[in-house]
């Protein structure tokens, strides 16, 4: 046997009479799977599965999950509508449309503030770019549903709300 | 007339036998396929949160596909698109017309033959159904207008044509040692012994020519390591790609069906078909009083032991999760103390003291029982093989059929005939 485009040595091993004829191989391969149906037959409680709606995984606490604004005391936006995140997203994934704010402290407020997380890679660099800590992957949540694509954009109000779950 | 209802009876017994192990074996390739990889295959679909083990999954699958949008491809051959998935199943079917199930059952005293068609000529005619098989596959992969499709019907033919001399070959083997073709004869000739000590079963007396038979029967059923007429990861399904709904799902169960002939036949062939090994019938039916104490007592311990495997898991497994299915076990267990009940309660009709027309009833139906499980171990052996070995390449197929399986085929003819000539 001759394998062009192959290194010399790498294929013309010469096979023992027992490796040739397979039928050892075989029933020793007939072993292997034999050992695993057993053992799992017999230890089914210690299968590695997850029984997933009923069990789920425990993730870390950096485990970055759907995204919040965070509030200020009287629950308004922290956010400066600044565009540091949205410059920063890779995905270009955020749209905000700041706005003046009455209080001449604070310089602007976003109108609005949407996600489309349909496009977010969850890379977390929107919290790393904020300079007021106003937007966070913390909640843990990672599934999230929605039966239409429009549904998948959320809003200020709707990220400002701390109740929220996946479904959308 | 009479003659009629036999035969329509085993007709229905044989039909029964295959669509229940269909269901069977579709959740045993699944779960053991699982349980192989380490994985707890399917659990999910239930019936009020019972979910005997995956075992609704087939009854679910099947209102699946009967509900499902017969998708079909434009340009199909029409005829032949709509015969080929009738034609597989009617030819899975047809085989086990010649294969004997149990050696005769006495009815209102007459001596019924278990055997649907007790063919002279039944060897041969199992040869040329099983090549008939291939024509439903070869017209599907030509009338779906599709080049996968269409490469799966040349692999079914090529591969039928490789593996159908080989099998041949090793089968006049075995019709050299029982000089007959009538398989009645040939599993009859087995329930003696050789040497004094060994059943006269095929596998002893034809080892290679078994080995021969039982590769060339998985390349017969396209299953793996010979499954290349579907092959999924080089042309798509192969032969059943343009094949939706309930038409799919007859391809499905045809798969399903060959493998319990191929089982069946090499049970019969090599492994004694009907015959329990050291007890032919005679001797069954002088003691069938003591074997049927033994047996319903054995039923009664094994039971008795399943259920205790059962509510050890119970006991374990509390309240896990907290709904319907914390049930199953204790469920299962208290199944299985059932039939152990069952079979004590046997014990109190006095089973030992059983008549001669008991005694036959209780060889015919342990008979029976042997053969299917027989037929069950090779049902699983098919399988277990599947998730062993990889996919043969083609190549490797052709070279093992022509230039492996066929001089093998024919040294293995020449010696039996010259052992055959000397002996």
């Amino acid at each position: 046997m001759s394998f062009e485009g192959l290194p010399k040595g790498s294929c013309d091993k010469k096979r023992s009479f027992r490796d040739s004829i397979y039928l050892w191989e075989v029933l020793r391969g007939l072993g292997v799977t034999a050992k695993h149906l057993v053992w799992n037959i017999l230890h089914t409680d210690q299968m590695p599965t997850m029984q997933y709606p009923e069990e789920k995984r425990v993730y870390g606490d950096r485990f970055r999950g759907r995204h919040r604004l965070m509030q200020r005391q009287d629950g308004s936006p922290v956010c400066v509508a600044c565009q540091m995140c949205s410059t920063y997203c890779p995905a270009d994934c955020i749209t905000i449309v700041g706005a003046e704010h009455p209080d001449p402290k604070i310089e602007k407020y976003p109108i609005s503030f949407e996600i489309d997380l349909l496009r977010c890679v969850y890379c977390g660099l929107c919290e790393e770019a904020c300079p007021c800590d106003a937007i966070r992957l913390d909640t843990g949540i990672y599934e999230i549903a929605a039966d239409s694509r429009e549904k998948f954009i959320v809003d200020k109000e709707f990220l400002l709300d701390n109740h929220t779950d996946g479904t959308l | 007339m009479i003659i009629v209802l036999d035969t329509l009876a085993k007709i229905l017994f044989f039909f029964v036998l295959i669509m229940g192990l269909v269901v069977v074996l579709i959740w045993m390739e699944r779960k053991g396929a699982a349980f192989i990889q380490d994985r707890t295959g399917p659990n999910r679909a239930s019936i009020g949160g019972v979910r005997l083990a995956g075992l609704v999954h087939p009854i679910a699958d099947v209102f699946k596909l009967l509900f499902k949008e017969d998708v079909t491809p434009a340009n199909r051959h029409k005829a032949l698109y709509n015969m080929a998935p009738w034609l597989v199943m009617t030819v899975a079917l047809s085989t086990y017309a010649v294969i004997p199930f149990g050696d005769h059952l006495t009815v209102a005293g007459r001596k019924v033959p278990l055997v649907a068609a007790d063919l002279s000529v039944g060897l041969l005619y199992v040869l040329a159904i099983a090549s008939l098989a291939t024509y439903g596959v070869v017209l599907a992969g030509w009338s779906g207008n599709n080049k996968f499709t269409f490469l799966g019907g040349i692999r079914a033919a090529s591969q039928m044509i490789s593996y159908e001399i080989s099998m041949g070959l090793a089968l006049m083997g075995l019709i050299l040692v029982f000089s007959s073709l009538r398989i009645t004869d040939i599993v009859a000739g087995q329930g003696d012994l050789v040497l004094g000590f060994l059943p006269k079963w095929g596998v002893v007396v034809q080892p290679l020519g078994f080995i021969l038979f039982i590769v060339a029967v998985f390349a017969e059923t396209n299953r793996n390591p010979f499954d290349l007429p579907e092959a999924d990861s080089e042309i798509v399904a192969g032969f059943h790609l343009e094949y939706s709904s309930m038409k799919f799902a007859l391809f499905f169960m045809a798969e399903y069906a060959h493998m319990v002939v191929g089982a069946a036949l090499i049970a019969t062939l090599y492994f004694g078909g009907y015959q329990i090994p050291w007890l032919p019938r005679p001797l069954i039916e002088a003691h069938a009083g003591l074997i049927l104490t033994l047996k319903l007592i054995g039923v009664a311990a094994v039971s008795l032991l399943i259920a205790m495997l059962f509510f050890r898991r119970a006991q374990k497994e509390k309240g896990k999760f907290g709904d319907a299915r914390d049930r199953e076990p204790v469920l299962g267990g208290g199944l299985w103390v059932l039939v152990a009940v069952a079979a004590l309660a046997g014990l109190v009709l006095k089973p030992w003291t059983i008549g001669p027309v008991g005694a036959d009833l209780v060889a015919s139906v342990l008979q029976i029982m042997a053969f299917v499980a027989k037929v069950v171990f090779f049902a699983w052996l098919f399988i277990w093989v599947r998730w062993t070995l990889p996919r043969f390449r083609y190549d490797q197929l052709m070279r093992l059929g022509w230039k492996v399986w066929l001089p093998l085929g024919l040294a293995n003819l020449v010696v039996t005939a010259l052992v055959m000539a000397i002996v």
